[in-house]
């Protein structure tokens, strides 16, 4: 997609520029009810009404889908305009754009390696919000190992009949589409190998989805379960067979819309500028609790963390300062990043001092339960995709050549 | 979205002398060589010194028109970095923060005098200290004496003492912060005495200033910013060679992680080992993302606030990292950690020297609160 002649400089600053100026005029007002923090969190209807209309304003508006192909509803423009949008809209912490499956996994695969029909058929709903899309990789009992997947698609004349069952499958209760894995092959000789990969559409007789309340008490996910549940042959994605190549495939999108991905952020930014804030509020001692000297040092260390693991993605795009152990700042980035927000919102929680003992519902609570939320929800990220236990054998095994236990 | 600076650059020729320092120093400091100079009276080799001003690093950080290729401060974190990896302690910290003092607050006679020198391999070092406080006052006075002054004080720790050529000297002068050039032929003998320290590859000595006379044109200028910016300077070389060093021990415990077997199995298999281990690499990379991104910055004339944030957060991330490698190291290798033999107590040991060297994490942890919880907020 790359375009005849680069924009300048002061073409993209003006388009920043814009942005800004969209985006705040734009801005939908408060609602009287909490916004999620991560496209995890989405728990009832009002909120996915809400959000879906956002996504829309943004598209329609030219923000979203920016550098994908005009004729499925993108904007045809350089990768770099949605890069700059993605920032804008970070900093200006508009809400989410919440169809994140279909923006962030499915939709660039398609956009890659989709039939001309696919194209048509999906594209464009995804960037307009009407098509939710959900993913199905993880079943109950295996976790993060994908290698177990039991879910069984069987060919049968112009249909597959899907049996068993996957779970954390976010939005599951309102998806259209599931990008599913499941396996076509028992026989195969390698486990990865019988996988194969569909756009498996969920209104059909046979699919049925299970909230799952979380350790916060708040929806997002559901269990989903297919019973003899007949989809279209022409769902299937590639060939049987590819579907662990496929799936890795979708991973590599997770660096955003430089990847490939429409664009949109998946969630609010929390940095130590909104711990910060609190802290020049909250008391201790009957003073701020930022004039505290032991609070000061435990501030100051988690801004150098903060400060390095930004730092270290910029580093990662310099080949030269990363020689030595190639790979080892992209493998570890979920671990690190995770780990510090994991902390650093546990931290905060503390810092809140009694107020910290108050949940969201409380009208005293700070920022509606803001910080609470944060940690709590937090534990999806070092927990999904891989806990932060697996991902710590990973990088050891994968950068340091440390032997498998 | 943070607020915070987060350049990070790194051009073709800071490149190329970084693959050239990589294999200068690996060529020339193997851990026999490293082990041979532990009891040597110089800690260094100095033939090895001579090479190193002939491939022309000395000159990197000063300016052409002094004898130097004016490639900037930025270009020498990747040799310090180096030189911790190799372990390789060739004056050359002492002596660009000697140079640094000179071009940032040096007379034109000084600079004239000196930096060609420098560029050439003339020794030099700093002498700062006069106890183990790197915040505390300066007490060694300076006193007029007609038309030259006498100094009158002992500055510890002062590293390479024994190799430096001349020394620049923090001294309170009417009053006032004073930072003073003398040439080491005007100490007396016996004015330098030999410390034995932790790290047995580094060298350092008290120097007693007491009686030193020197002229009045011996005084520098811009002695508040110099002051500052050494100190930073300082830090940052320091925290390079951290890194290096951290880099080594891990390339070290990884060695012994997947070659050692115990009830069975290859030991870097146990999650109790390779999870530390993953520990020590995350810290490394943030040692590096800092003191790269701090080097970015530093290339000015003189230090911005955000410039000296990330020396001192790169200090910071650098100590803690080689004091978690190096400990790590030695607990790693069992009974054979325990040993003088066993490379794991040389990078245990420079833990130790680095952290001190301008001024611990603490130090700057407690300096960089006020810049980074105080500052006035758009």
């Amino acid at each position: 997609m790359a375009p005849a002649t680069q924009p300048s400089t002061s073409e993209l600053e003006d388009f920043r520029r814009q942005v800004a100026a969209w985006m705040t005029t734009n801005r939908p007002p408060d609602p009287n009810f909490l916004l999620p923090q991560t496209f995890m969190e989405i728990g009832s209807e009002r909120v996915l009404d809400f959000l879906r209309e956002w996504q829309y304003k943004v598209w329609a508006a030219g923000y979203l889908g920016i550098a994908w192909p005009k004729e499925f509803g993108g904007g045809g423009l350089p990768t770099i305009y949605q890069q700059i949008a993605d920032q804008e809209m970070k900093r200006l912490r508009v809400p989410i754009l919440f169809n994140v499956i279909g923006l962030g996994w499915a939709g660039p695969l398609i956009v890659d390696i989709g039939s001309e029909d696919e194209k048509h058929t999906y594209l464009k709903g995804i960037l307009n919000g009407e098509d939710i899309w959900c993913q199905g990789f993880s079943e109950p009992n295996h976790g993060s190992d994908l290698g177990s997947i039991q879910t069984r698609a069987e060919r049968d004349g112009n249909t597959y009949v899907i049996n068993g069952s996957k779970i954390w499958t976010t939005m599951g209760n309102y998806a259209k589409y599931m990008i599913l894995l499941a396996r076509t092959d028992l026989h195969a000789e390698r486990r990865y190998s019988g996988l194969s990969f569909f756009l498996a559409p969920m209104q059909t007789p046979g699919v049925t989805t299970q909230p799952i309340q979380k350790l916060t008490g708040e929806y997002g996910f559901t269990e989903t379960f297919f019973s003899d549940a007949r989809i279209p042959a022409h769902s299937l994605m590639g060939d049987e067979g590819q579907g662990w190549r496929i799936a890795m495939q979708t991973l590599q999108y997770e660096r955003g819309a430089a990847a490939g991905a429409a664009g949109g952020p998946a969630m609010i930014s929390i940095y130590m500028d909104d711990m910060l804030a609190m802290a020049r509020d909250v008391q201790r001692d009957g003073k701020p609790v930022i004039g505290d000297t032991v609070t000061r040092d435990d501030l100051v260390k988690f801004m150098i963390e903060e400060k390095a693991l930004l730092l270290g993605e910029k580093r990662a795009d310099i080949p030269t300062l990363c020689s030595e152990y190639p790979g080892s700042l992209s493998l570890s980035h979920k671990l690190r990043a995770t780990e510090y927000f994991r902390r650093m919102r546990q931290y905060a929680l503390a810092l809140q001092g009694t107020q910290g003992s108050l949940y969201i519902g409380d009208p005293d609570t700070l920022g509606g339960g803001f910080w609470q939320r944060a940690y709590l929800n937090n534990f999806a990220l070092t927990i999904g995709g891989g806990t932060s236990q697996i991902q710590a054998n990973i990088v050891g095994e994968h950068v340091l050549g440390l032997p498998k236990d | 979205m943070t607020s915070a600076n987060l350049d990070i650059a790194f051009n073709d020729e800071q490149a190329m002398i970084m693959a050239s320092a990589r294999e200068f120093c690996r060529d020339q400091s193997n851990i026999t060589a490293v082990r041979s100079l532990l009891t040597s009276n110089l800690g260094h080799d100095p033939a090895v010194w001579s090479e190193i001003c002939k491939l022309g690093w000395m000159g990197i950080t000063i300016p052409d028109h002094l004898g130097g290729s004016g490639f900037g401060l930025g270009a020498l974190i990747a040799i310090v970095e180096n030189m911790g990896r190799y372990m390789l302690t060739p004056p050359l910290i002492s002596t660009t923060l000697a140079a640094q003092a000179l071009l940032r607050g040096g007379s034109d006679t000084q600079k004239n005098q000196w930096l060609p020198a420098i560029a050439k391999g003339c020794c030099a070092t700093l002498a700062l200290l006069e106890n183990e406080d790197w915040g505390a006052d300066i007490k060694l006075s300076a006193i007029d004496a007609g038309d030259k002054i006498t100094l009158q004080g002992v500055k510890k720790f002062v590293a390479d003492a024994q190799a430096a050529e001349f020394f620049i000297v923090s001294a309170r002068y009417r009053d006032q912060l004073m930072l003073v050039l003398v040439e080491a032929n005007r100490l007396p003998a016996g004015a330098i005495t030999e410390n034995i320290l932790i790290d047995q590859t580094k060298r350092a000595s008290t120097v007693n200033f007491s009686g030193v006379t020197v002229p009045v044109t011996a005084c520098l200028n811009h002695i508040a910013t110099t002051f500052r910016d050494i100190k930073l300077i300082g830090a940052l070389l320091h925290a390079a060679e951290a890194t290096g060093c951290c880099a080594t021990s891990l390339d070290t415990i990884v060695s012994y992680l997947t070659t050692r077997s115990q009830f069975g199995r290859l030991i870097g298999s146990y999650q109790a080992l390779k999870h530390p281990t993953v520990d020590i690499l995350m810290q490394m990379d943030s040692a590096r993302s800092l003191i790269y991104h701090a080097a970015t910055l530093i290339d000015g004339e003189s230090f911005s606030i955000d410039s000296e944030i990330a020396c001192r957060m790169a200090k910071v991330q650098a100590d803690e990292a080689l004091l978690f490698a190096g400990d790590r190291a030695v607990q790693f290798h069992g009974a054979m950690g325990f040993t003088f033999d066993c490379d794991a107590q040389l990078y245990l040991r420079r833990a130790q020297w680095c952290q001190h060297q301008y001024g611990d994490a603490q130090h700057h942890r407690k300096h960089l609160a006020p810049l980074l919880l105080d500052a006035t907020h758009e």
